[in-house]
């Protein structure tokens, strides 16, 4: 057992959860205002791509975060204009969005870079770690150094936004008029439409914010974690991150509580592989990755929480006459 | 005819085509972007999959599977079901079949050896669809999360067993051993020379005796009542003494076991053993055909040999123009299922106007 190192799960940890929170929390948002959003992962895989395609030609981090930005919002906006306009079928829309840019984006990066279905490496076009002021000052005093170094600091910007998000996430939705219309239309569209609130126009800014929340989730696994993109990279992160939310009730900090967990299963299953444990020996990496879904579905079975979801979910609101 | 409603001539074939027409131009509009053209593309598309009598035999052979993949999708969503986990219970379906050969192959005539594939495939489809089938009936879980996390499940456990199981010794690659030569499907080229050395077999009959157990079931038998009931109104159907959860539960073993039986085909029709990520998609292109062909046997049909020649010669296309690869016909499956499925009303509001102005004539 003294392979397994507390220090590292936990700093894999903190690196893990961004990916799930900020798509998560775009989920919280969509799904609060009455929209069920099943294409969390394509969104992130859109974004990841096209942010790693664009920090690469242009050799800037920030530029690739902004294209990101834009695709992830066009997507959630082709959603919306389903969903909220057109009434259609919200899951079969997430689906097909999931399955287009899963073919799309290998189609437009072997197009361009010829590395099947690969982009470049970032190289310097990554986005760098943050080092706070002092942290060589402290390195040498044993957990403070490693406290103030490795996890408050020398992280990304990124995963400080994902941290500092939740809060405000949280304030939006609970303290500010927006966020009070929102849970409106997710709870009684109707009551929210009697009481002068547009519906459609709520659905459609919470599907506008959940579009630039989810594009950070794929920039950062593009430009920050891997510092490429791969095909199909995002491995049913909008899935779990949409779990998450199952899992935490549709409440933002339960909801985040949900991704840390699952970031600490994948530190785990990392720290795992290849290495003998006492009783059942070498687990396979094959079964260690199966534990994120399979606790996704003893979640979703309600064997460890009670789910109540927005009332109005996934319902298109039809003004009556 | 009330002025508000479309006529089922349109409603049924109209506003389907004009959807297909749109995914498909958008489709044409990217391959353009790429720098190829989309009329010389379809050329080549055409005439490999469909002019060419051994392309035809391919286009067919690629559709037997899709339309249980696409049967699967369908009866699950006729009790207002959304099965994505098709892709798993294949997957799944496939190591039933495999179990059944290695345990027979060496005991068994042909005709037994054929049904008892069969009947793994279909018993290890349905199984992996018994626990989200369970979970909607009895828990509320939504089947959409669970089936996809089934997928995951399915091939993680899959790779676990090929792996570790399956492999025969002496070999590295990631598969189960052959077959014996009985277990083979009965190709068609036996019977039809012109079709060439193609895997198109028996399966592609089966799969239209399947179509039409699947139109008779769900429309001339009472279970097929209670199937649609729950689809279109579960209070009304519970109230009308239906018994939901069961239901649910037994067309989600329905469903699964034709998932299931969409890894005969590929399996002892063609590769003849078990290789890892066999389906290769099938159970994704299940959702888009029953989509297109909303539901209904012939359209299942229809839409299985659109996608049967859009892989058959989309593989072709790829290897004249690099720049559309195989992934492109995924693009395209997620542009039929977004227009076809999710906004297949996109049009009605156009085509009601047309059909009003003839009206007032």
């Amino acid at each position: 057992m003294e392979d397994l190192h507390l220090a590292s799960i936990v700093v894999s940890t903190i690196r893990n959860a961004p990916v799930l929170m900020f798509a998560a929390m775009a989920g919280l948002f969509a799904e609060r205002s009455g929209v069920v959003d099943i294409g969390l992962e394509g969104k992130i895989l859109a974004s990841a791509f096209v942010s790693a395609a664009v920090a690469y030609t242009f050799q800037n981090p920030w530029y690739g975060i902004g294209a990101g930005i834009a695709v992830s919002v066009v997507l959630a906006m082709i959603q919306a204009f389903v969903s909220i306009t057109q009434k259609g079928n919200q899951l079969v829309c997430g689906i097909a969005i999931n399955i287009a840019m899963s073919g799309l984006t290998f189609v437009v990066a072997q197009f361009f870079f010829q590395q099947g279905g690969r982009t470049p490496d970032l190289g310097a076009a990554r986005l760098t770690d943050v080092v706070l002021p002092g942290t060589a000052a402290l390195d040498g005093i044993p957990v403070i150094g490693w406290l103030y170094g490795h996890v408050i600091g020398g992280q990304s910007v990124l995963v400080y936004l994902a941290f500092i998000l939740v809060p405000i996430v949280h304030w939006v939705l609970y303290h500010s008029r927006f966020g009070l219309r929102l849970r409106a239309c997710g709870e009684n569209p109707h009551a929210a439409d009697a009481a002068g609130v547009s519906v459609q126009r709520t659905r459609y800014i919470a599907m506008l914010v959940a579009g630039v929340l989810c594009s950070f989730s794929g920039a950062y696994l593009a430009v920050v974690q891997s510092g490429f993109f791969l095909r199909d990279m995002s491995a049913g992160a909008g899935y779990l991150a949409l779990t998450a939310l199952v899992f935490g009730n549709w409440r933002p900090l339960h909801t985040v509580m949900g991704c840390l967990m699952f970031g600490l299963f994948g530190a785990i299953q990392i720290q795992l592989e290849g290495v003998d444990l006492p009783v059942v020996g070498r687990i396979p990496g094959s079964l260690i990755q199966m534990i994120p879904y399979v606790v996704t579905v003893v979640v979703l079975a309600g064997l460890m929480a009670k789910s109540v979801a927005p009332k109005a979910l996934g319902k298109p609101f039809v003004k009556s006459r | 005819m009330k002025k508000t409603e479309l006529p089922r001539w349109a409603s049924g074939f109209v506003l389907p085509v004009l959807n297909l027409l749109s995914a498909l131009l958008v489709a044409a509009l990217v391959i353009h972007l790429l720098g190829e053209s989309p009329i010389e593309s379809l050329g080549i598309l055409v005439n490999s999959a469909i002019v060419n009598p051994e392309g035809l035999s391919y286009t067919l052979f690629y559709a037997s599977t899709f339309i249980f993949t696409g049967l699967a999708v369908s009866i699950a969503m006729q009790a207002g079901l959304f099965n994505i986990g098709a892709e798993g219970q294949m997957y799944v379906g496939g190591l039933g079949l495999t179990i059944a050969m290695l345990a027979f192959d060496a005991h068994l005539p042909a005709w037994l050896l054929i049904l008892a594939g069969m009947i793994g495939a279909a018993l290890f489809g349905a199984l992996w669809a018994f626990l989200p089938g369970y979970l909607q009936a009895r828990r509320g879980s939504h089947v959409v999360v669970t089936t996809i996390m089934f997928n995951f499940i399915a091939a993680s456990l899959m790779n676990f067993i090929i792996v570790k199981y399956m492999i025969p010794e002496g070999e590295q690659n990631p598969a189960s051993r052959v077959f014996a030569d009985a277990a083979a499907m009965p190709l068609l080229n036996k019977w039809f020379p012109v079709l060439g050395d193609t895997p198109l077999n028996i399966s592609f009959l089966l799969a239209i005796v399947a179509l039409v157990i699947y139109g008779v079931m769900v429309w001339r038998s009472s279970w097929g009542y209670q199937l649609r009931a729950t689809g279109l109104n579960p209070h009304a159907a519970h109230y009308a003494g239906v018994k939901i959860s069961r239901t649910i539960i037994v067309t989600m073993l329905v469903s699964g076991a034709l998932a299931g039986l969409a890894a005969v085909n590929s399996v002892m029709g063609s590769t003849h053993y078990l290789s890892l990520n066999f389906p290769a998609g099938a159970g994704f292109i299940g959702i888009a055909i029953a989509l297109m062909g909303r539901q209904h046997p012939v359209g299942i049909f229809l839409s299985a040999v659109l996608f049967g020649a859009l892989i058959q010669g989309g593989f072709d296309l790829s290897l004249e123009k690099p720049n559309i690869p195989q992934e492109t016909f995924i693009f395209i499956q997620g542009l039929i299922i977004l227009f076809c499925g999710a906004m297949e009303n996109f049009y009605a509001p156009v085509v009601l106007k047309l059909i009003n102005l003839k009206r007032k004539d």
